[in-house]
């Protein structure tokens, strides 16, 4: 079996036995990447040969000092970029960022790198992780790795292809409305966006602070335990991280799923869905029941509010958050300009690409005089409702299991048109965001045109340990999570 | 709700935003799309819901006070587009 091939905790354990270097995992990871990166363009920043190895040599050496590092120390990773690296430039994709290098590190990737990961570099996304689909990034569209005509789904789209690509055993991405998980769908990988506060947001650059969550890219619900495990946890830092346990994940992980109750909202399996998808999700249901799950379909009439909801507050939010990049503090400055607003107005109108405007106008308009009420205090109490839904929901069920996205992968070009349509595909995803909780997406199929398909497994709030649960309980089973890309190019040849 | 460009205008000066005639034009349709679409939340009865603006009961975070190094001067200003060395560069704002 090849390196490339193996989950990162599969690596790890080889590292940690000595069998593999670290180096040799860095080796393998930086020819992939080489391999890769003009076709698919996950990453907007690969960082250098001697940069990798000499963070790999690092590990070697703690290692062979005896240091403990974590059961993931040697294995190669990359960050989304809008998560800050120090020294590392950060662009979140957008111009208005420039060559911006954070003078310090994000908590997670602080976190990762004591653990022993070995930092390949950034990864590309849509611009301030604004878009569905990984094409509004200033550098350039990302590339699907199952077919290149077509989108990663995003906003973490470099981080889904780079993993199912097989140029990084994980990703860290961020999820604010289904981030993570969409593109995890759409490429065949593993993705968790966790509990609301279960990782520090220090460090993550800010599109809507009360939706934003960072979480795991990987090849297996273990990996996604693993990572999590590594990133989680209170930090002084963010006040809304939470003080919650997430040691013993990984080592939970059982397959015993006797007496699970899952629900299925029926309001997630009617019109709109693609009928493959619904198949393929609907057969995830059977391999749940299988293993001894209790599956039910229940009535969650909510679905039409979430979407309307979601892009209101975030819009709100983003509206404020921007506020920040004005071409003054770091990055760039338009040049050309007549006095301070001038400045300001010139910089933030090239600096920002047309759906990131787009979104804080729509948040200036739903906060402002007049329209307050109607809109945003509005989105503020169908969130509660969403909320109090949720939480009727898991007094009956354990867990439950929606598509990620209507649809497979779209082809380039074919969302950005239409923006509401586009809103319109992040149905299944954004109302977690809304309600704080935990969602996993899990390769569970592939349609005729052999694009992977996703199934997303929602607990309630701190409920890692059953979706993990599940999705390796799932995982048991079926294959479709050690399905790549390349291994289909050599069937094919 | 109809969306004018004045209206336009209007949110694009409090986002500090100047947009060129054909991104207006354009951005008053979508937006004008985009908010018939939200007024589909106007179906819901909200009557009596407390608006909620973070999902956790979490109250004031306190800790002690600490003191410890902020962040360097010429780390923090090498990322500013226009500099002294000693300060952030714009242009003159009082007469």
């Amino acid at each position: 079996m090849e390196l490339l091939e193996y989950t990162a905790l599969e690596l790890g354990g080889l590292i940690q036995k000595g069998e593999v270097t670290p180096t040799q995992a860095a080796r393998a990871a930086l020819d992939r990447v080489a391999a890769e990166q003009d076709r698919n363009n996950a990453f907007i920043i690969c960082l250098d040969e001697e940069q990798v190895l000499a963070q790999a040599n690092h590990v070697e050496k703690r290692l062979a000092a005896g240091e403990r590092l974590s059961p993931l120390a040697g294995v190669p990773m990359a960050l989304k970029d809008n998560i800050c690296t120090k020294g590392v430039p950060t662009t979140c994709a957008s111009r208005i960022l420039g060559d911006f290098t954070p003078p310090y590190d994000a908590t997670a990737a602080e976190r990762l790198k004591a653990a022993g990961g070995v930092l390949l570099g950034k990864l590309n996304m849509d611009e301030f992780a604004m878009g569905s689909t990984s094409e509004t990034s200033y550098y350039g569209p990302t590339r699907n790795p199952w077919d290149l005509d077509r989108v990663p789904g995003g906003s973490s789209g470099g981080s889904a292809a780079a993993v199912a690509a097989g140029e990084c055993w994980y990703a860290v991405g961020s999820d604010t409305g289904g981030s993570i998980r969409q593109p995890a769908s759409y490429c065949g990988v593993t993705g968790l966006k966790p509990t609301y506060g279960a990782v520090s947001r220090y460090g993550l650059v800010a599109y809507a602070s009360s939706l934003d969550q960072m979480g795991p890219l990987a090849r297996s619900a273990a990996d996604c335990a693993a990572v999590l495990e590594l990133m989680a946890g209170k930090d002084r830092r963010d006040g809304t991280s939470l003080d919650a346990g997430w040691d013993g994940l990984t080592a939970g992980l059982n397959g015993d799923l006797r007496g699970l109750r899952v629900g299925l909202p029926a309001d997630c399996f009617g019109d709109g869905l693609d009928g493959e998808v619904r198949s393929a999700v609907l057969s995830a249901a059977e391999v749940l029941k299988d293993r001894g799950a209790v599956v039910e379909t229940f009535s969650f009439p909510m679905m039409k509010y979430v979407v309307p909801a979601y892009y209101i507050i975030a819009a709100a939010e983003a509206s404020s958050n921007l506020s920040r990049f004005d071409g003054v503090k770091y990055g760039w400055r338009a040049e050309g300009y007549e006095g301070l607003t001038d400045l300001y107005e010139a910089t933030r109108t090239q600096g920002f690409g047309a759906e990131v405007k787009r979104r804080i106008l729509l948040g200036t308009f739903v906060l402002s005089a007049g329209y307050y009420d109607a809109y945003y205090k509005k989105a503020l109490q169908v969130k509660a409702l969403i909320k109090g839904a949720y939480d009727r929901a898991f007094e009956y069920y354990d867990l439950l299991l929606t598509p990620v996205a209507p649809t497979t992968a779209p082809r380039l070009g074919d969302s950005l048109g239409d923006p509401l349509r586009m809103y319109l595909s992040d149905i299944y995803t954004v109302p977690l965001n809304l309600a704080g909780l935990p969602g996993l997406s899990m390769p569970c199929g592939f349609d005729r045109k052999g694009l992977p398909i996703g199934a997303q497994l929602i607990g309630p709030a701190l409920g890692e340990a059953k979706v993990l649960g599940a999705a390796h309980a799932f995982q048991l089973d079926t294959d479709y999570h050690r399905q790549s890309p390349t291994g289909k190019e050599a069937s094919v040849q | 709700m109809k969306i004018t460009e004045e209206m336009v205008d209007y949110i694009s000066a409090l986002a500090r935003l100047k947009l060129p005639q054909a991104e207006k034009t354009r951005m008053t349709g979508e937006l004008e799309q985009l908010l018939a679409y939200m007024d589909v939340l106007n179906g819901l009865n909200t009557e009596g819901v407390e608006p909620m603006s973070h999902v956790f009961p979490l109250k004031n975070v306190m800790r002690p006070d600490e003191v410890e190094p902020s962040g360097d001067r010429a780390e923090l200003l090498a990322n500013s587009p226009v500099t002294d060395e000693a300060a952030f560069l714009v242009p003159r704002t009082v007469e």
